[in-house]
């Protein structure tokens, strides 16, 4: 069997935000959204200035495994999803070896084919970005439909997936309290939701779009306050929590 | 004399026998009367009312002394000796544990033994002056430490010094990292240990060797410490002549014998060693006894900790560059396991972190957590928490050190460990590998100074540099600063035994000490990576008008030191393990054992000060990397791949420490305050399991 490699933007031995424990986060590159709050533009070409194959990466993971505990391997990116096969070939070793695996994906290349049964076989944990509620409102913000990214959410959880949701609160855009209600209303349909997390936007990476001569899309928009993320926050729970109450699951 | 052997069996009768009862032995009262604490920190005191005053007004003292540009005041005209001052105090009435270094807290005391210039440079950069009838004495009739080494030095010895190839050496001040075991004033009362003492003179009779009498002239003078260690008890009113009898006097007595090696030693670390689980001792007794609320214990514990923050030196401000800031190095070991299996934490291993929330953070004492992953669940959790909320503690493995040193040893400074009152080290400062590695390419000559320095051998003459050339010649230049380091601090350490003889730390310490020659390295992370630039990339030298080469260019890319890559971790492990071996082959005085660290914590800005473009890109100037850490910016996948390179670096031939200095924002270890406690304690768990010093 030919080895696959995968491209990869870069690793981080010590991730302690995606997923749960200390984690090994191998960052994919390439991604079709073009998210306007996104702070990794350095991983949207597909470029393979560098390749690992999944030994490579399992041998590194070895190598370390001693100073993590509750741990595991996170793929991020990019979009992780553009680079499947490796992925699939990725988690399937590494649940071999009994590692966590998790995937941090926006869900956008979800199509339902048998390679999602397949990889889902060694996914642990997902974490799934919902980038907007509103399909309008996603297609402006990201450049693409939020109709794949829903369908994944509602498959993982036919599949008992379990889910951490992350939602980003951008002032004037997702911040809108009819929305953010939706969005629990959504999330409340669903049944292996594990976590939810309401990050504030920030503007730390201006400067990579800067080196990257890319013109910062939200120039204009100042970066979210806690508070605003806190409240943002309530509004989904409160909406996750009437809905549940109805009881109305997929 | 009758009375106090009645009230010592009286006293002791609720204490379990042992060999500590017919021989000096410490460990062995501890083992056999030390209650181990496995449960939370729930039981913990605040503050007393006395606490809050007296510490207000330390920081009063803390804020005039900074106003007034570093130094409070100065003594100019006492030399300081055990007995040299009449009693000093905060507030008499509200301090439990008394005893300062001079008559006035803060008041730094004059020690010219280990150098009369560096002592009057100390008091003139701050504007006062020694008194000069000592400065004539110390200059005319009573030979310093700093004056002997001189008599002695090679002119190669001062060429080394003066490029900074061999730097920080202890030649002009006191070298300290000697811990005297302060516990044995408290458990046997000094009497005791003085006919100790005069036992071991005794038994030192017979052939009169040089070794012989320099160990029975040492002994004398310890003995002449204890003497003064009793008159410094009553100073403040004390009989420590014989055993402390209740918790307050045991903290008070072991005390009083580090306050005897504070006033008589400036040593580059004084700690105080490990005294938390003995003392727990004592304060469990009066508990028990109902004669000590836990409220009190603390008060004692939290006084104590007062005490040793306000212990200060008189030093001039290139020794405060050298160190960045003022430390002294007070470091006190806690927790550890037992060889037995049981930890070493007590409640008071609780009482001494919790002075940071009592007193607020503070970087003296230099609490150490002896970290192991078998220490009880809800001391590590403790312990992350106050690491959490202060930042001021430090972790070193139990798990590894206790293999070699078994259960009663401390860290001496910030990672050298040793077994209280049986061992001590020769401190040594460092050799500066990445400018060794400059001489290699230019046959000796130092490429800031353009002299010679090393020995001529025969310089590198091409343009690019060929990694095998490099090596021979690398391999040829550590050979020869091996053997000039040692021979160095061979001289040194004659001298300041011979001078300025640490006879209050000794007194408290067995016969035969066994002694460390702590050699260190700085530069190890430059070294590997030059070599790794040169091994996997191109290097280009760049020469002035007379051929020196004074810059490189690194030409594509190469294996970083830092990201967990064996290609160039095995240079770093390569260098560490060649060096020792070069350090093992030379004669080290007093029979000491050759040791070695890489843990320039603060030092490592002014070595990169003193040495020129390496060939790994780095720019003359720019700070070394403190210790084994790699070089700032170029560990590219997180800070696990970053530890696990340093630690491969074998600690067996670097068992005077490896430091990698880490820090990380709160926000970065997870997302709430109960989530980052559990990972701050696996990420220690994890680094202890690796092999490090954390």
């Amino acid at each position: 069997m030919n080895t696959v490699y995968g491209n990869i933007h870069s690793v981080e031995t010590f991730g302690t935000v995606d997923g749960p424990g200390i984690r090994t986060v191998i960052f994919m590159q390439g991604c079709p959204m073009r998210c306007k709050y996104c702070h990794n533009p350095d991983t949207w070409q597909i470029s393979d200035n560098k390749k690992m194959s999944v030994d490579e990466i399992l041998n590194k993971y070895d190598s370390i495994k001693e100073f993590l505990k509750n741990g595991g391997i996170t793929v991020s990116g990019g979009e992780p999803l553009l680079q499947i096969d490796f992925l699939i070939e990725l988690f399937k070793k590494a649940k071999e070896k009994n590692i966590h695996t998790a995937l941090d994906t926006s869900g956008i290349l979800f199509d339902n084919s048998n390679k999602y049964d397949e990889l889902i076989k060694y996914t642990d944990l997902v974490l799934l970005d919902i980038k907007h509620i509103n399909d309008d409102e996603h297609k402006k913000l990201t450049g693409h439909s939020n109709k794949s990214v829903l369908e994944f959410a509602k498959y993982l959880s036919l599949k008992a997936i379990p889910m951490q949701i992350r939602h980003v609160v951008v002032p004037d855009i997702t911040d809108k309290e009819n929305y953010l209600t939706e969005l629990g209303q959504f999330l409340a349909r669903l049944k292996t939701v594990k976590t939810l997390e309401v990050l504030p936007y920030h503007d730390m990476a201006k400067k990579k779009y800067k080196e990257l001569n890319i013109p910062y899309p939200l120039e204009n928009t100042l970066p979210a306050t806690k508070e605003l993320a806190v409240k943002a926050k309530e509004i989904i729970l409160n909406a996750y929590k009437s809905a549940k109450s109805a009881n109305r699951t997929i | 004399m009758l009375n106090s052997c009645e009230t010592e069996i009286s006293e002791r009768a609720d204490f379990n026998p042992g060999k500590w009862q017919t021989q000096i032995d410490v460990r062995d009262f501890i083992q056999n009367n030390y209650t181990e604490y496995t449960g939370d920190s729930s039981f913990l005191a605040p503050p007393t009312d006395a606490t809050i005053k007296l510490w207000a007004k330390c920081l009063n003292l803390f804020k005039e002394e900074r106003e007034k540009g570093g130094v409070l005041d100065m003594d100019t005209d006492i030399v300081s000796t055990i007995t040299s001052h009449g009693a000093g105090y905060i507030d008499k009435d509200l301090e439990k544990i008394t005893g300062l270094q001079t008559d006035k807290p803060l008041k730094r005391s004059l020690q010219p033994f280990g150098g009369i210039r560096m002592a009057e440079t100390s008091c003139s950069s701050y504007g006062y002056k020694v008194n000069p009838e000592i400065s004539e004495i110390f200059k005319k009739y009573r030979k310093t430490h700093n004056q002997g080494v001189f008599d002695v030095y090679t002119p190669e010895m001062k060429a080394a010094r003066h490029s900074a190839i061999i730097t920080g050496l202890p030649d002009a001040y006191g070298r300290g990292r000697i811990i005297g075991d302060y516990r044995r004033v408290a458990l046997y009362g000094i009497n005791r240990l003085i006919q100790d003492k005069q036992e071991q003179f005794k038994s030192l009779e017979g052939e009169m060797t040089p070794d012989r009498i320099q160990l029975r002239e040492e002994i004398t003078d310890q003995i002449n410490a204890l003497k003064e260690m009793i008159e410094l008890g009553k100073i403040y009113g004390y009989d420590i002549s014989r055993p402390a009898q209740n918790a307050q006097e045991a903290i008070q007595w072991l005390y009083l014998g580090y306050l005897s090696a504070v006033k008589e030693q400036n040593g580059a670390a004084m700690s105080i060693g490990r005294t938390s689980t003995f003392l727990d001792i004592y304060i469990e007794r009066d508990l028990k006894n109902g004669i000590l609320t836990e409220e009190q214990a603390q008060e004692l514990i939290d006084h104590f900790i007062m005490k040793l923050r306000l212990v200060k030196f008189a030093r001039t401000p290139e020794y405060n560059e050298l160190f960045s800031g003022d430390p002294t190095w007070v470091t006190e070991s806690i927790a550890g396991m037992g060889v037995d299996g049981r930890s070493l934490v007590t409640k008071n291993s609780f009482r001494y972190l919790h002075t940071l929330e009592n007193l607020g953070t503070a970087p003296e004492p230099n609490l150490t957590v002896l970290w192991s992953t078998k220490l009880p669940h809800s001391f590590k959790e403790y312990c992350a928490k106050i690491s959490i909320k202060t930042s001021s503690i430090q972790y070193e493995n139990d798990d590894l050190m206790r293999v070699i040193h078994g259960d009663d040893y401390a860290i001496a400074c910030c990672v050298s460990s040793m077994v209280v009152g049986k061992e001590m080290q020769f401190f040594g400062a460092r050799a500066n590998l990445a400018k060794c590695l400059l001489y290699a390419i230019n046959g000796g000559v130092d490429e800031r100074l353009k002299e010679q320095v090393g020995p001529k051998y025969q310089p590198i003459t091409s343009e690019y540099l060929d990694y095998r050339e490099v090596m021979q010649k690398y391999d040829d230049m550590m050979e020869w600063l091996a053997g000039l380091y040692v021979n160095t601090l061979n001289v040194i350490h004659y001298m300041h035994d011979k001078y300025c003889y640490e006879k209050a730390q000794l007194a408290l310490m067995d016969r035969d000490v066994k002694r460390y020659f702590a050699t260190g390295i700085a530069g190890l992370s430059v070294v590997a990576d030059s070599l790794s630039a040169i091994k996997f990339a191109k290097v280009k030298t760049i020469r002035d008008e007379n051929g020196i080469v004074i810059d490189y260019q690194v030409e594509g890319d190469f294996p970083k030191y830092g990201n967990n890559d064996d290609r160039v971790d095995e240079i770093a492990v390569n260098i560490v393990k060649t060096f020792m071996a070069k350090i093992r082959k030379h004669y080290t005085y007093r029979n000491s054992i050759p040791t070695m660290s890489i843990l320039t914590i603060t030092s490592n800005v002014v070595y990169g000060k003193k040495t020129g473009n390496t060939p790994d890109g780095r720019k003359e100037g720019v700070p070394l990397a403190p210790g084994a850490n790699p070089m700032h910016g170029r560990d590219k996948n997180g800070a696990v791949a970053s530890l696990a390179s340093v630690a491969k670096l074998p600690f067996n031939d670097a068992q005077d420490g490896i430091s990698n200095t880490f820090s990380i924002i709160p926000d970065a270890l997870g997302k709430d305050e109960v989530f980052m406690g559990d990972l701050a304690v696996n990420l220690d768990e994890g680094c202890c399991e690796g092999r490090f010093i954390f």
